[in-house]
């Protein structure tokens, strides 16, 4: 016992002796990070001389939104070794104007790092510290919710890395919320609600009443509030609106009232899993037999996405919605990104995928306009930047939200697909200057452009 | 037997303190030495240290610990919001309203005890969480999660001019390492609180309580005060854990309320070891670490560690072990738990124990780990 | 009138699927006294028991689309439509009744696997462990069915014939616009009978009997002579079979994705604990008390009473009742107290 006492005690005074040197070295040790270390054009990870920079893509591949996540990482491979010159270069033949040679950013080889956001604010701002504080990007993007890319947006600013949005709907991403260093090319939930706004007076009429079920947090109501005002300028009634929680998984509780509430539209402002519940149930309760008020009842889908079609199986057939993209599209730009992804992956792109894809090529673009990567002189070549070849005709990145304008899909649910791929059926594409707003109606505040 | 109790506590506390403090050098070898990674360590340390005191001492399973973090989070960005970007109003005002939280709760919850407790206290906070997503919105923000405004009055302060302002302690940013070092700091006056409550005759009527509550009530002693202090101070410890979220990256969202956070640290604490002191920290080390490192590992990254070998050779161990990694990071921590459960019931200490049995011949097994753990961690 | 009924029907249908999960939870904890967080995941391998038997058979000839060259997409044929024209498209409709008999021994297999190769090493352990290691064991039984399936769910539809809804409102005298989709009636029948079946087994047989006797005193029974382990072997089958089942049932309502269990794990354990842990008929009520309160908590017209209610009420009820009575509504006394 005694000899093991003495042992251990010797043991600990050593290892004092060791850290307490040890401790020394770390407050000697300079602080890399802190603000004013990076004075005179300098900013946070300057890749310098380096021979090559690396861009982060924090995608969720855990949790509900995993199979977008996995599909949106493959876009962002393709991207990058369309940047750095392999492969056919997809949309790099037919994007324009365009400053990128293949010879990868800036003439630095491009390399990427990923993360997973799991869909929760914290861990996608967890990853993105990670990205920015051990790997040193030098910009990321993803995402598949508005929740975390408002969230990794306001990290964004503050670190002062550029944050190119992936999958994100709510109007708040470039209203209430936007910042600077943030930009969006998806599209957003009043770009929905004035797409589907004709399309629904010419296929439903105007004389309707619509019932919404909503999910219960912030781009649901953002959504709601887009097609209420679209449907209620149409002349439609709205019936009722009911929230309905995030993940409730049954949703017969909220789909019986509708059923003898006199509306004749149902609207389901759920995405992903919620959509897929409510859609599959809401038909099991025969809503799209029934006739009341001498019409056919109908149900819409604002958002729809292809991935999440498929788990709604044949229950989408007929069901009016918007997509910011769809492979079916035949102009030029769309056609090479098909056709790069498709040769590499054996299958099509989803929304999720082009969006990053095209987020990805954009910023390299604007490195190669403002000749530096020093972040306030790229953003200032993003802004106002008027683009076309990328899907969607010709797009412009609005300098005063930093919202893409273009055109929108509205898309129905395909009543017969001729291969297990085409499930959407594009009924129109919107022109641009139907979607579009005032950026003042929404608020917000950019920030500055030097943090 | 009585190491512990031989080694004084300055001496713990200098070793535990070291350790902390240098993590930003031993770290690094692990890929691990970076900001917000060490920030999480202590703070998620300092959450199950708490957390410990109520589990480890009492036995008491609660599934709700997460609300009293979210409540320190949401109270801290709340005192950024009103009052001044200092932290330590928003630190105090957390640990306050987290505590008079817990209070209410745990006197509520702990009139019922085994599983019924567990779920009461799983009930409150699942409430606490639904609410905070939707109808609470004008105060959480929701799904966005709470986030500073260049306009809030923060009343103590004079107004910014442009951009939004950072978190300080009279003029110290607390984002990167300096930030890590304050997280450090209350990390180790936790630790210490902590150690000194393990040792104290409270923490020793609490550890009765674990092993027989009736005979404690026969003896006269009354244990629901002993209980709801403990589940107060173990609120406490999560509002200031909550608040350090805050304080080190200023927005707090409703999911860190919700069962799976609470679920984490309880997680933490057992793969550790319960009851232990040192125990709760490497349970936070290695889960932390599956979270951030492992789930960033790609196929490229592999590629690159089995590069010294022949390319067959490496393209099969790219395949062998790619599903376990980078997403298939979950599949890794749930084949961990299983394995640590199975072997090691006691947790990772109970490895560390046995391991040091085999080194040191001497029979005298130690029932408390904290003089090996501190060396270990050193 | 017309809302109350239909609220009442999905109460009972909800807790239906409650009562049936919690059901095989209180099985395996009063007998085997484990706390068994995998079970969610057991409910899940169910619902892709159903998943991946429709897959199975509708595993089609592809032909190449060739309108389309950037990647292969097919025009798709079931195999079974080619073999055997109408009749395979009609076994195709029926694969999620099909999928029932064929989850049964898939389950039971599962279930003894699990049991004998695992779960058996911590009946003696405490409720933490087990606890800890069954929560592994939902983990990676859930990343196993993803890394298979996707994340994404993926539909298993019932048969057309009762895809629509019954006009159950002109049958019994209430208004047309009370209608009830076919399918969600068959599973609240469904779920009668197997709970039924279980309280019959496990109160007229002698193998219930002896069960019985071994929850209440294990010691004794083994004295007996009797292989009580085996049998409680034989109980975790049973569960697993029962909770497969409900999730074979469900899939037509609820599209599958491999988080489904997690999904329902927390719910199903607050409706054991509030009907009283170790106790099967305060598990059944409880599921369905349950069901039905939350039915009527999303009504709009107590929602508008009181906001958010139907977020938090499945919760609520557990404080309150957990309150009133110390061990829920049929509990035990000294079962996992301390």
């Amino acid at each position: 016992m005694s000899t093991d006492k003495k042992n251990g005690s010797s043991c600990s005074r050593r290892t004092v002796l060791k850290s307490g040197a040890a401790l020394g070295a770390a407050s000697a040790m300079p602080m890399f990070y802190t603000r004013d270390a990076w004075a005179a054009k300098d900013f946070r990870n300057n890749p310098g001389n380096a021979s090559s920079v690396t861009i982060g893509f924090n995608v969720p591949q855990s949790g509900a939104y995993a199979d977008e996540g996995a599909d949106e990482l493959r876009a962002f491979k393709l991207a990058v070794k369309h940047l750095n010159g392999e492969g056919d270069g997809g949309m790099m033949q037919t994007m324009k104007p365009m400053n990128l040679t293949g010879n990868g950013i800036l003439g630095k080889k491009v390399e990427f790092v990923t993360g997973d956001t799991q869909t929760k604010s914290d861990a996608a701002r967890a990853s993105a510290k990670r990205m920015i504080e051990k790997d040193r990007v030098i910009m990321f993007s993803g995402g598949s919710s508005s929740g975390v890319a408002v969230a990794v947006q306001g990290l964004a600013q503050e670190m002062g890395v550029i944050f190119m949005a992936g999958l994100t709907h709510s109007n708040d991403t470039t209203g209430k919320d936007k910042r600077r260093y943030g930009f969006r090319h998806f599209f957003n939930a009043y770009m929905s609600g004035a797409a589907l706004g004709p399309v629904l007076e010419s296929e439903y009429g105007t004389n309707r009443r619509a019932y919404h079920l909503t999910a219960d947090y912030t781009w649901g109501w953002t959504q709601e509030e887009s097609i209420k005002n679209t449907t209620e300028a149409l002349g439609w009634e709205t019936a009722k609106t009911v929230r309905t929680p995030v993940g409730a998984g049954d949703f017969s509780q909220y789909i019986t009232p509708v059923l003898n509430s006199g509306a004749d539209v149902l609207i389901l402002n759920h995405y992903g899993k919620d959509m897929i519940n409510s859609l599959t149930q809401a038909i099991q309760f025969g809503l799209r037999d029934k006739n009341v008020n001498g019409k056919d009842f109908q149900i819409i889908v604002p958002l729809f996405s292809r991935l999440m079609a498929q788990g709604a199986g044949e229950n989408i057939k007929g069901i009016l919605g918007t997509t910011n993209w769809n492979w079916a599209l035949q102009d030029a730009g769309s056609q090479a990104f098909v056709k790069a992804f498709g040769q590499e992956y054996g299958f099509p792109p989803s929304q999720a995928a082009h969006t990053c894809y095209v987020q990805t090529l954009l910023y390299a673009n604007a490195c190669e306009m403002a000749g530096t990567f020093y972040p306030p002189e790229v953003i200032k070549q993003l802004e106002g930047f008027k683009f076309d070849g990328m899907g969607n005709g010709p797009t412009e990145y609005r300098a005063e939200d930093h919202q893409c304008f273009k055109d929108v899909l509205v898309v129905k649910g395909n009543q017969n697909p001729s291969s297990q791929f085409d499930l959407l059926e594009i009924v129109q594409e919107v022109p641009r200057a139907q979607v579009e707003y005032d950026a003042k109606i929404f608020g917000g505040e950019l920030g500055p452009y030097e943090v | 037997m009585n190491k512990l109790k031989m080694m004084p506590e300055w001496l713990i506390m200098v070793v535990f303190a070291a350790a902390i403090l240098t993590m930003p050098i031993w770290m690094s070898p692990l890929g691990a030495a970076y900001p917000d990674l060490l920030q999480k360590f202590a703070i998620f340390g300092v959450f199950a240290i708490g957390y410990n005191i109520l589990f480890g001492l009492t036995g008491y399973l609660s599934f709700g610990h997460a609300a009293f973090l979210g409540v320190g989070s949401y109270t801290a960005v709340w005192s950024f919001k009103l009052l001044t970007m200092n932290v330590l109003p928003a630190i105090f005002f957390s640990v306050l309203f987290a505590g008079v939280f817990a209070a209410i709760i745990g006197f509520i919850s702990l009139r019922r005890s085994g599983i019924y407790f567990s779920i009461l206290t799983l009930a409150f906070a699942q409430m606490s969480y639904n609410l905070a997503y939707s109808v609470l919105t004008p105060i959480t923000n929701g799904e966005t999660g709470l986030q500073l405004e260049r306009d809030d009055p923060r009343i103590f302060d004079t107004a910014v001019t442009e951009g939004l302002p950072t978190t300080e302690l009279f003029g110290l940013s607390m984002s990167g390492y300096s930030g890590f070092y304050v997280c450090a700091a209350f990390l180790i006056i936790a630790f210490y609180v902590s150690l000194r409550i393990f040792r104290s005759p409270f923490g020793l009527k609490l550890r009765a309580i674990k092993s027989n509550q009736t005979r404690m009530r026969y003896t006269g002693y009354s244990t629901r005060p002993y209980l709801l202090t403990a589940f107060v101070i173990s609120g406490m410890y999560a509002g200031l854990a909550g608040s350090l979220m805050a304080v080190t990256d200023p927005l707090a969202g409703a999911e860190r309320m919700q069962w799976t956070a609470s679920g984490e640290v309880v997680l933490m604490t057992i793969l550790g070891g319960v009851g232990t002191l040192i125990g709760p920290l490497l349970g936070v080390g290695i889960i932390k670490y599956f979270e951030n490192i492992f789930s960033a590992i790609n196929e490229t990254v592999l590629h690159g560690f089995f590069d010294f070998l022949p390319s067959w050779l490496q393209e099969f161990m790219v395949f062998i072990t790619s599903p376990f990694v980078g997403e298939g990071w979950h599949l890794t921590l749930g084949i961990l738990f299983m394995l640590i459960v199975a072997f090691l019931p006691g947790g990772i200490m109970e490895g560390i124990d046995k391991i040091k049995s085999k080194f040191s011949k001497s029979s005298g097994q130690s029932d408390d780990s904290t003089t090996e753990a501190v060396r270990e961690g050193a | 009138m017309d809302t109350i009924f239909l609220q009442v029907l999905n109460g009972l249908d909800k807790g239906g699927a409650y009562a049936l999960i919690a059901l095989g939870l209180t099985l395996v904890f009063g007998t085997l006294g484990v706390v068994n967080f995998a079970h969610g995941a057991i409910f899940m391998l169910g619902a892709f028991c159903a998943v991946s038997f429709n897959q199975l058979l509708t595993m089609s000839k592809k032909v190449k689309d060739e309108s389309i060259t950037f990647f292969e997409a097919f025009k798709e044929q079931p195999y079974l439509e080619i073999w055997f024209g109408d009749t395979g498209t009609m076994i195709i409709d029926y694969s999620v009744p099909i999928s029932l008999v064929l989850a049964v021994p898939v389950m039971l297999v599962i279930g003894l696997v699990m049991e004998r190769g695992l779960i058996r090493h911590f009946y003696k352990r405490s409720h933490a462990e087990q606890i800890l290691f069954t929560f592994g064991m939902a983990i990676v039984l859930q990343e196993i069915i993803k890394s298979i399936f996707g994340a994404n769910p993926i539909p298993a539809p019932a048969p057309d014939i009762v895809s629509g809804s019954a006009a159950i409102g002109a049958a019994i005298g209430l208004g047309d616009s009370v209608v009830y989709p076919w399918w969600r009636l068959i599973y609240l029948a469904f779920a009668a009978i197997v709970i039924g079946a279980v309280f019959a087994f496990l109160k007229l047989t002698t193998f219930g009997m002896v069960v019985r006797a071994g929850i209440h005193d294990k010691e004794t029974v083994g004295l007996l002579g009797i292989n009580i382990e085996r049998r409680f072997t034989i109980i975790f089958g049973l569960a697993a079979v029962v909770s497969g089942l409900a999730g074979v049932m469900y899939a037509p309502i609820l599209p599958p994705d491999y988080h489904l269990g997690m999904d329902f794990l927390v719910l199903s354990f607050v409706v054991v604990v509030v009907g009283g842990m170790g106790s099967l008929e305060g598990a059944v009520a409880a599921g369905f008390l349950l069901g039905i309160l939350q039915s009527f908590a999303s009504m709009n017209e107590i929602k508008s009473i009181l906001p958010g209610i139907d977020q938090i009420i499945i919760y609520l009820v557990a404080v309150v009742i957990l309150l009133v009575r110390p061990r829920g509504l049929m509990g035990k006394k000294g079962v996992m107290e301390d």
